[in-house]
């Protein structure tokens, strides 16, 4: 039974069906438990939470991550399966310190002040969250006074800043300043994206890390989440 | 005399009646249910004191549900003028667009981040060491107020560009975001004499590039007669939203009563329903709500009715410019645009590709053609876009120029008539009586008369591919032509007045 329960997340997952009234990629899949459903059901039944994240959850993520390398498997495929997994998420937080868990990490996201792209950023946020971790997304056209609230406030451990113009880019720079007036730089990563950012410029303004794409966030944030630990 | 263009005499058309009017409808209960959200004051203020219904939303920024009633949006339309003249400092340079009249004019846009460089070096065949060729190769880098000017000065050379959009983002480290608007418009203005629209960085500096127009023309009134610019705002950000800076400048233009183009970018799948009936319903909604707004702010505002839908690409959900669908919906809005009578700005040839070559080639004579043939007004992106906007080429200018060159031809209205017959038949007769019985006697009239299609441009002479190389010189002896600058006292002028200006500018101080 248990088994059965966590097989059919991981399937779910692979389908992209967050409740039963989402369709899947296979046809006649409406009305049967999603996500969301399938993992309520795991935790009443008393499967162990780490099964349900690893062989489920992040089983299924494995293999949509293949299909799409694969070709098999397009961005919209790729988002369905990650806000299926953020919502199991977001169920299983309240239990996951109880089951002695460690949570991924928390990264706070927002688009910066004057920019209205936020495209990009909610991929980002998707995928994140689709990785398993927590993400607070501040929106976009945001002020850097409310960014920096918000680092004093949810102590995350990762900032995600997006700008799409050139004549935002800069404010990037003036969060990371205003990090270091408020003495909160070292407690955070600050990674970049968005369009013209790039290496050097993520270098420049003195952030930790630069992602060209949604994939390159999950695995900027994977490699600084290490680094961190070891 | 303004600009001809080309009519297009029968338009290529995708919808019928019934489905525009079930455009037009649902657009209608759009604007009511759920109407946009606005995060711009002073819209609110306006549309509300009209008549529509406002509430304000919680949250962190400002802002409010309005819901447009259909009357306010038929009187806007009613206000909204039918011709548009858009003016030039070379007079001749005019385009007059009728909204019922689908004549063609081919433009340059839209602001790109990279500027893409080609130089060509030469491979030598490893097996046999005495071939060599040379191969373009293309290097992107940052665009600078030069390469604006450079873009400029060839697109003035470029017959087919009917009106230039500023093509570059200027990023040189002199340039900040009050110095921006004035140094674009007069780095156009001063490399061109065609028709010179563009977006405005700052709101602030409205007053000083109108004041450099009217600098340029001879005052308020002369530029009231010859808009010699004009903008382009995207105040309505797909689904639904007024945005908050784009609206306030949008409104600051419509009272100072220039042309603006009012244009909407939704992407279907992300940012609007991805398939044709919904972009389409959602797209002509947030066109006509600016519209909407503009003509309550001073009726009889010259506007174009924007329209940039693009679909989605599944791969990163970036734009896809190169996607069929694109042009479907392109098309799509011109007819939408003429059933409203109002001149349409559209968009063509953005390609996906990141360079020159046959990917960009392919698909952006695809949309060049089959948007030109749907017959908008005002044919933006046209020239040089890679990338999905975010790549000007000049190059790929060049290319586009000698493809539009053929679009143009084959638009033409076919001659066949009366007399044309008579002639004909005549040919024929005396043809068949002679022992070679062949017409080429006939051709050297109609060799001369432009009647005829030139051949490829840039068709090499060997087994090689050297149409790059070819379409290089081409472009090198462009920049080598003079452009006609402002003149030495206006310049003054303008560098006295404008505020801001690189002093590099003036090319009648340069070296000094
Ligand atoms: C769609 C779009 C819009 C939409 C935005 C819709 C929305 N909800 O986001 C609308 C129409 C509203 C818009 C408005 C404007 N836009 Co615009 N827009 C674009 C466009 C075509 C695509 C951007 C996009 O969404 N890409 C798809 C997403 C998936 O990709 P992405 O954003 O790059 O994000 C990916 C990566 O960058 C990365 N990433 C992004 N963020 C982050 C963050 C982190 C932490 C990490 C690690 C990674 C990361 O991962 C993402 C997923 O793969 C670009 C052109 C382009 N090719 O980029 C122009 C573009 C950015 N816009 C431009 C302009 C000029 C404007 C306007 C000023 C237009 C006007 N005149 O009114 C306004 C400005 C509004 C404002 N104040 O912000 C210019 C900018 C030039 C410049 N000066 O820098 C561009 C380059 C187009 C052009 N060539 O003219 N725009």
């Amino acid at each position: 039974m248990q088994e059965d329960v966590i097989s059919l997340i991981k399937e779910n997952v692979i389908q992209g069906r967050i409740t039963k009234g989402d369709e899947g990629m296979d046809e006649g899949m409406v009305g049967q438990p999603g996500v969301t459903e399938l993992v309520e059901q795991a935790v009443a039944s008393g499967v162990h939470i780490r099964d349900v994240i690893s062989k489920g959850l992040s089983g299924g993520m494995n293999v949509v991550g293949q299909k799409f390398e694969a070709g098999e498997y397009f961005i919209p495929d790729m988002l369905a399966s990650a806000e299926a997994v953020g919502a199991a998420m977001q169920i299983l937080q309240p239990r996951l310190a109880a089951s002695g868990i460690k949570t991924k990490g928390t990264i706070v996201v927002a688009t910066v002040k004057d920019d209205l792209h936020d495209l990009g950023k909610n991929i980002v946020s998707i995928l994140l969250r689709g990785a398993g971790y927590i993400v607070k997304d501040l929106g976009n056209n945001v002020d850097a006074q409310v960014i920096v609230d918000a680092v004093r406030e949810e102590n995350p451990h990762f900032l995600g800043l997006s700008a799409l113009l050139t004549s935002t880019m800069a404010r990037m720079a003036d969060v990371i300043q205003m990090l270091e007036e408020s003495g909160l730089r070292e407690q955070v990563k600050v990674i970049v994206g968005g369009a013209p950012v790039s290496e050097e410029f993520a270098q420049s303004i003195g952030a930790d890390g630069y992602g060209a794409d949604g994939f390159q966030a999950v695995a900027i944030v994977e490699a600084l989440a290490s680094d961190t630990e070891s | 005399m303004p600009r001809e263009g080309i009519l297009v005499d029968r338009p290529y058309e995708r919808l019928t009646r019934e489905q525009v009017e079930l455009i037009h409808q649902v657009s209608m209960q759009i604007l009511t249910d759920p109407g946009l959200i606005s995060f711009n004051r002073e819209a609110v203020d306006i549309l509300h004191g009209h008549g529509a219904a406002v509430e304000s939303i919680a949250g962190d920024h400002q802002s409010w549900q309005v819901k447009i009633p259909e009357q306010l949006v038929l009187k806007a339309l009613d206000n909204a003028p039918r011709t548009v003249k858009l003016g030039a400092r070379n007079p001749d340079n005019t385009l007059i667009m009728h909204g019922d009249e689908p004549r063609v004019y081919f433009i340059t846009g839209s602001e790109t981040n990279i500027w893409l460089d080609v130089h060509f070096p030469t491979y030598v065949n490893k097996a046999d060491p005495t071939r060599e060729i040379r191969i373009p190769e293309f290097k992107p880098r940052r665009g600078t107020v030069d390469d604006l000017c450079q873009s400029a000065h060839i697109c003035e050379h470029l017959e087919m560009v009917d009106g230039y959009i500023r093509t570059v983002n200027i990023q040189d480290r002199d340039i900040t975001g009050d110095n921006k608007d004035v140094n674009k418009f007069f780095a156009s203005l001063n490399n061109n004499t065609k028709h010179f629209m563009s977006g405005l960085t700052s709101l602030k500096q409205l007053d000083n590039v109108v004041r450099m127009a009217e600098l340029i023309v001879g005052g308020k009134k002369a530029l009231e007669e010859n808009p010699i610019i004009s903008f382009i705002t995207c105040l309505v950000k797909s689904p639904l939203q007024f945005v908050d800076d784009t609206t306030a400048t949008f409104i600051e233009v419509c009272r100072r009563g220039l042309p603006v183009a009012v244009s909407s970018s939704p992407q279907a799948g992300t940012t609007a329903p991805i398939k044709e009936a919904g972009i389409m319903a959602q797209i002509n909604a947030e066109v006509l709500a600016g519209i909407t707004l503009g003509q309550l702010v001073k009726p009889g505002t010259p506007v174009l009715y924007g329209s940039v839908p693009v679909r989605a690409r599944m791969d990163t959900l970036g734009d896809s410019y190169g996607s069929v669908e694109t042009s479907q919906y392109n098309i799509d809005c011109v007819q939408m645009a003429r059933f409203y009578g109002i001149p349409n700005y559209s968009t063509s040839g953005v390609c996906d590709s990141k360079i020159p070559g046959q990917q960009s080639s392919i698909e952006r004579l695809f949309s060049d053609i089959v948007v030109a043939m749907s017959g908008p007004q005002y044919l933006h992106c046209a020239f040089g876009l890679l990338d999905c906007n975010s790549v000007f080429c000049l190059l790929q200018a060049v290319l586009d120029d000698a493809h539009f060159k053929m679009i143009k031809f084959f638009l033409r209205q076919p001659r066949i008539d009366q007399p044309e017959m008579e002639a004909a038949l005549k040919q024929m007769r005396a043809v068949v009586t002679t022992p070679q019985k062949l017409y080429i006697s006939y051709i050297r009239p109609v060799l001369r008369s432009g009647e005829i299609s030139g051949i490829y441009p840039f068709e090499g002479s060997g087994e090689t591919d050297d149409v790059f190389e070819i379409a290089y010189e081409q472009m090198k002896d462009l920049l080598a032509r003079p452009v006609e600058h402002i003149d030495r006292k206006i310049t003054a002028r303008i560098f006295e007045e404008i505020p801001g200006l690189l002093p590099r500018l003036n090319v009648y101080e340069r070296g000094s």
